[in-house]
């Protein structure tokens, strides 16, 4: 996948398909790339989001409780690709809906409704056979994370079936808590160059247009989820219903972090 | 521990498992997040270092005699068998164990591993407050700081335990996510292990999570069966007909019944019921539920059509969790171990008669064994011998117990 465009960096950002509600999320999901996303990782809701911090749990239980399920994030992909052919769409979430959804009807679908690539936090290399394989065959993207734990000597075995792009997780801990220092950063990157040409993303921790901005004179592309979801959750009433302008809020800001790239 | 493993190489062996992948069948495996999986493969790796070490062995051993009193009595539980009218029926006391449970012949295990490994931080999770309770006191022992995730409902209904845990010197973190019970619990201590990769050891409470912790609890475990074997020789004279144990995670079940996998006899897991099977609250994962991935393995779940958990029912805290062992899951696929469950209500019956009949007060989990017990003993003959795993005391339970009989205390 061509992350950086035109030779500047790209902006990743990560929505919950469904939060707060079908129809909010999907359209933010269709204004994101006029606002400046450059590929989109589409969050499948889990009950049990273990590698997730505050902002995103609280983002699919929003959408579980609105209805939110597998057959509906499927759909959701189908109606924008409907409109925009092009902006990359990644499935990112947890195994275990996909596992009940069965691994081969899940490649099948997606591939259908024109996603391009996955991410499954809780699929290591060691378990390749379950999804990786058939999901490489069938054509889609398998996106792996790469951690600041991840040795040199298991980076390879890591990388083997890594298609699409790398993304690496900045930090040791889970989603929208800490921020690495852009010194830490780069050095793990030169590590990574040194293993693979993939293109190369970096999330955890990058809030502002001044992280994107350092981020991607490092990387070739910088993540955004906890701050844009975050942003949803501050459109919301005290019924936690979405306010009039939340698509708009969500993407000015989507905008302030894609001047970051430039 | 050692002597688990080197028992295992006959490939028609209920006791060979798991395979180097830490698959039972195509249960088990290691589904965690990238940061966690160098850690479990260096714990996998120092597990077996140990294993293979006299000295551990030793240390465990120590331990497990002076500190936690084992073994454990095996008692014939006279006053239940006249009443049932069948089989004979005895009962491991693990109840009698320092710390009131089984669950302290795993937090030794795990520590002495942690302590091997030079960790210097502990964290665990914890349902009923048992296995935190068990955790926080090997981290007292061992003078190492200890924090506990503990969901908010379980924080109110044990509240006993929480109190304990502080005086042991432990942190009690009230996890609010989820429904607050001990699946959210499990989710929280693996975010903050996630978060601490460098100094911390996190001490898994059951037979659950990705490899090596499945096998590694259980082989703790295991001196509970190890022990019945030599007592019940000694008492009988042979091997009793049939094993039965309550199941949650099913940490004191597996460790009776492993090593009685391969012998000739009937072994029940008992999961609860909660308001019944037919009803959404029971925690019955296998009787109940579908193979899934969750906390690190492939087990049977208690999830939606869509994949989503859903959150367990048991007025016992301590089996209210929507998944179980992947050992167990595969023991059931193979046949090997029946699974059955008992209601809330069937459970209290039994707490009752066996606080009256035996003059033991017996934690609300083992009650769920014994309802079954007393379903099928009167039906067995007098020469047949049950083994029931009385893995918890009920001092923790009496107030839960109070209110589900209307009593105000």
């Amino acid at each position: 996948m061509d992350l950086s465009v035109a030779g500047r960096g790209g902006l990743v950002t990560f929505i919950t398909a469904g939060d707060p509600d079908p129809d909010s999320s999907f359209e933010l999901l269709r204004r994101l790339p006029a606002a400046g996303a450059d590929l989109i990782e589409l969050g499948m809701p889990f009950s049990d989001p273990m590698a997730d911090g505050p902002a995103i749990q609280s983002a699919s239980q929003r959408a579980l409780s609105a209805g939110a399920s597998m057959v509906r994030t499927l759909d959701m992909v189908a109606r924008f690709r409907a409109d925009d052919k092009k902006t990359p769409i990644i499935l990112m979430g947890y195994y275990n809906p996909i596992h009940r959804y069965g691994p081969a009807r899940f490649v099948n679908d997606a591939m259908q409704v024109g996603v391009d690539g996955v991410i499954i936090v809780d699929l290591p290399p060691e378990e390749d056979e379950e999804l990786c394989h058939p999901a490489l065959t069938a054509g889609l993207h398998w996106i792996r994370l790469v951690t600041p734990t991840t040795g040199d000597a298991r980076l390879p075995l890591v990388l083997k079936n890594t298609s699409g792009f790398v993304y690496y997780v900045s930090i040791a801990g889970i989603t929208g808590t800490r921020s690495a220092a852009a010194s830490t950063v780069d050095k793990a990157i030169k590590r990574l160059r040194r293993h693979t040409d993939l293109p190369l993303a970096v999330g955890f921790g990058i809030n502002t247009p001044e992280q994107v901005a350092e981020i991607t004179g490092i990387a070739d592309a910088a993540v955004v989820g906890s701050a844009l979801v975050t942003e949803i959750a501050a459109n919301l009433d005290t019924k936690g219903k979405a306010m009039p302008r939340l698509a708009d809020n969500a993407c000015a800001l989507v905008s302030r972090l894609a001047e970051g790239t430039r | 521990m050692g002597t688990d493993k080197s028992a295992a190489a006959s490939p028609d062996s209920y006791r060979s498992g798991p395979d180097q992948h830490g698959h039972f069948g195509i249960f088990g495996g290691r589904f965690v997040a990238e940061t966690l999986m160098p850690l479990i493969l260096e714990l996998e790796a120092a597990y077996n270092d140990a294993n293979h070490d006299s000295s551990f062995q030793a240390d465990f051993d120590y331990y497990a005699a002076h500190y936690i009193g084992r073994p454990s009595p095996l008692y014939l539980a006279h006053s239940l068998t006249n009443q049932f009218g069948g089989a004979k029926i005895y009962f491991k006391r693990d109840e009698l164990n320092h710390t009131g449970a089984h669950k302290i012949n795993n937090t030794l295990g795990q520590i002495l591993l942690a302590r091997r490994m030079g960790k210097t931080r502990i964290i665990a999770e914890t349902g009923a407050g048992q296995h935190g309770v068990a955790a926080a006191t090997v981290c007292a022992l061992f003078d190492l700081p200890c924090v506990i995730y503990m969901g908010k409902t379980d924080i109110e209904r044990q509240s006993p335990n929480v109190f304990r845990m502080k005086l042991l010197g432990a942190e009690v973190i009230p996890v609010e996510s989820g429904t607050g019970t001990l699946k959210d619990a499990m989710n929280e201590a693996l975010r903050d292990w996630v978060a601490n990769v460098e100094d911390t050891f996190y001490i898994i409470g059951t037979v659950a999570g990705p490899h090596p912790y499945p096998a590694m609890v259980r082989d703790f475990q295991s001196v509970i069966g190890r022990e019945v074997r030599e007592q019940i020789l000694k008492a009988e004279g042979r091997l009793p007909d049939m094993l039965v144990a309550c199941i949650g995670g099913g940490s004191n079940a597996m460790g009776l019944f492993h090593p009685f996998l391969d012998e000739d006899l009937r072994i029940i897991g008992v999961e609860a019921g909660g308001l019944g099977l037919d009803t959404d609250k029971h925690a019955a994962s296998l009787t109940g539920g579908v193979p899934g991935v969750l906390h690190g393995n492939r087990t049977y779940l208690l999830q939606d059509e869509d994949g989503q958990i859903i959150d367990a029912h048991s007025i016992s805290a301590g089996l209210d969790y929507p998944g179980i062992g992947p050992e167990h899951s595969w023991l059931h696929e193979s046949n090997r171990v029946e699974y059955v469950s008992v209601t809330d209500a069937e459970a209290l019956d039994a707490f009752q008669l066996c606080c009256q009949g035996e003059g033991i007060i017996p934690a609300l989990e083992p009650s769920h064994a014994l309802a079954h017990v007393a379903k099928i003993a009167p039906d067995m003959a007098p020469e047949d011998i049950i083994v029931m795993n009385m893995c918890g005391r009920g001092d923790k339970d009496v107030f839960t117990v109070a209110a589900a009989l209307g009593v105000a205390l």
